[in-house]
């Protein structure tokens, strides 16, 4: 469904992705992992269409998406929770969720996705009226996710959705986005840096270097691999 | 008492005009994070503008009312053409440049402007027609208030509850607070950020021509520089409001004209801008973001 061929990235003349190969098949739980600096933020911000790619090709459903516009891209389907969940600070959490169904126009069926969410995360009910930018760590990370969940994504990329959040919070958090995956065939792409919560929900994994896929496997393999469990699994 | 409440009016005449040209600055401050330095220019061709509709109206015979409302559409029309055109030529291809040469830019196209204008008509003064008729029901109080400024009172603040409605409740004004709260977020949700920032100067384009109508009608007489001069003062209120904030805009114009007004009225009219500098300097020593600014840690 989203595949990547030989994408080159760069942040001015500095090339961070090279050569970069991904593909992912509708309905997965796709999981990239890697060091600080690997350039897994980057992959997701090229997806999205932030960072230009300046040469390679992006397809997603047929459609050839690196050179399009990031709302473009939005509309057809991919959302992002990007890392440090980014939630607009002086709107109020309605709001927010309301920019995250931008691109929609069915009405009726926002108005029932948001009683979905609140069904979710009660918390976040209970804050409709407050600004963003007062929310804690753990609502925002709520609320980030939820914001993508309002545009109906058809593949779902989430940067680091577990940081900083409080082990109960985190375990919430992913057992959404498996439910998610269940129910909505919704796909995923997941970037984290604890691997081995990651590994665990995916079905497949990649494994990122100095901005190269330098392992790719299912995920269960990756999770009993000497190097992956020595280097990202601190065992 | 009756001066005081004429000076009271007066006052907020002037900061009503500020406002609208304000609003311009500091809309398109929240968004691009740019002093639009041409925006003064956008207010003096909407001047210009309503005075060839006004003549040319006139001489084929339209009533008083039919002028003033084509000639203000007309000038609405126009200055959001160029407010839309400078955004598009001088500005968005230096979306991704430092922040110094949009700066530059805005002040190349302030130049241009005026000179463009001065050399397409002329240097000197020309008189403008007073668009605004005397009211009946004024003529008892018109030691405190003229038709004009009861024109120009309900006029701006009609202008404000619009925006105010626009930017609080619309699909267009979530995005515009969106996109000015966190750009590339905003992106990420699927708003066409381009199209909103050309929105924004269409609407601060649009807000700063009526001001420019009103106040050409009120003062009589226009040039190519007027712009320059309402500039600078419309400037001070946005920066004196909290330059970014709406609100803010609509604030500190509001005081800067009342301050004027009263330098004027118990001083002498030499002094206002010594006032309205002076009240700029003390809040932003104690305020430096302005009354209704916010210091915000903006994420890139
Ligand atoms: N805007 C930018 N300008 C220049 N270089 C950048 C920019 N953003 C990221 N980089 C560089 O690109 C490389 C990859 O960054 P990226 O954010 O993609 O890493 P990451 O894998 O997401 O790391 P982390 O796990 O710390 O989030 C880093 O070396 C970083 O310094
Ligand atoms: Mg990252």
């Amino acid at each position: 469904m989203l595949r990547l061929k030989n994408v080159n990235s760069f942040y001015g003349n500095i090339q961070v992705l090279k050569n970069l190969n991904i593909e992912i098949s509708r309905g997965e739980i796709i999981t990239l992992i890697g060091a600080n600096g690997a350039g897994k933020t980057t992959t997701l911000m090229t997806i999205s269409g932030l960072v230009p790619s300046r040469s390679g090709e992006i397809t997603f459903m047929g459609k050839t998406i690196h050179n399009m516009r990031p709302d473009r891209i939005v509309s057809l389907g991919i959302s992002q929770v990007p890392e440090g969940r980014r939630i607009f600070p002086y709107l109020t959490v309605l709001e927010n969720l309301d920019m995250g169904a931008f691109l929609r126009t069915d009405r009726k069926n926002i108005k029932k996705d948001m009683e979905y969410i609140f069904d979710l995360f009660p918390i976040l009910s209970q804050r409709r009226n407050q600004f963003g930018g007062t929310l804690s760590g753990g609502e925002r990370q709520m609320l980030a996710i939820s914001r993508a969940i309002m545009a109906r994504p058809v593949l779902l990329l989430l940067d680091e959705p577990s940081l900083g959040l409080a082990p109960l919070i985190v375990r919430q958090i992913f057992e959404i986005i498996k439910k998610i995956n269940i129910e909505n065939q919704t796909t995923v792409f997941l970037v984290e840096q604890n691997a081995n919560l990651a590994l665990k929900a995916a079905h497949r994994g990649y494994v990122m270097e100095n901005g190269r896929i330098t392992l790719s496997d299912s995920a269960e393999n990756l999770l009993s691999n000497e190097n992956v469990r020595k280097a990202y699994l601190g065992l | 008492m009756e001066y005081f409440l004429e000076l009271i009016l007066g006052g907020l005449t002037r900061g009503s005009i500020y406002a609208l040209i304000a609003l311009g600055y500091t809309m398109v401050y929240g968004i691009i994070q740019l002093i639009n330095f041409a925006h003064g220019e956008i207010y003096m061709i909407g001047a210009f503008t309503a005075l060839i509709f006004t003549s040319v109206l006139t001489l084929l015979g339209f009533n008083e009312i039919a002028v003033i409302v084509l000639a203000s559409l007309a000038a609405v029309i126009y200055s959001s053409a160029y407010g839309y055109t400078v955004e598009k030529i001088a500005y968005m291809p230096l979306r991704r440049a430092s922040r110094l040469s949009p700066l530059i830019s805005a002040i190349g196209m302030s130049i241009f402007l005026q000179n463009y204008v001065l050399l397409a008509q002329t240097s000197d003064f020309l008189p403008f027609p007073n668009l605004i008729p005397e009211f009946e029901f004024i003529k008892p109080y018109r030691h405190i208030i003229s038709s004009p400024e009861i024109v120009i009172l309900i006029t701006t603040s009609t202008a404000m509850i619009l925006l105010t409605f626009l930017i609080k409740f619309t699909r267009t004004g979530k995005a515009m607070r969106a996109t000015a709260q966190d750009r590339n977020m905003a992106m990420l949700v699927g708003v066409n950020v381009n199209r909103v920032i050309s929105i924004t100067f269409v609407i601060g384009s649009a807000l700063a021509a009526l001001g420019g109508v009103l106040i050409a009608s009120h003062v009589g007489q226009i040039n190519f520089y007027i712009g320059f001069v309402a500039g600078i003062k419309a400037f001070t209120a946005a920066v004196l409001g909290g330059i970014g904030s709406i609100p803010g805009a609509v604030l500190g114009a509001l005081v800067l004209g009342l301050t004027e007004s009263f330098a004027t009225g118990y001083v002498s009219s030499d002094y206002e801008d010594v006032f309205a500098f002076g009240l700029l300097v003390l809040i932003l020593i104690f305020k430096p973001a302005g009354i209704l600014g916010r210091v915000t840690a903006r994420k890139v």
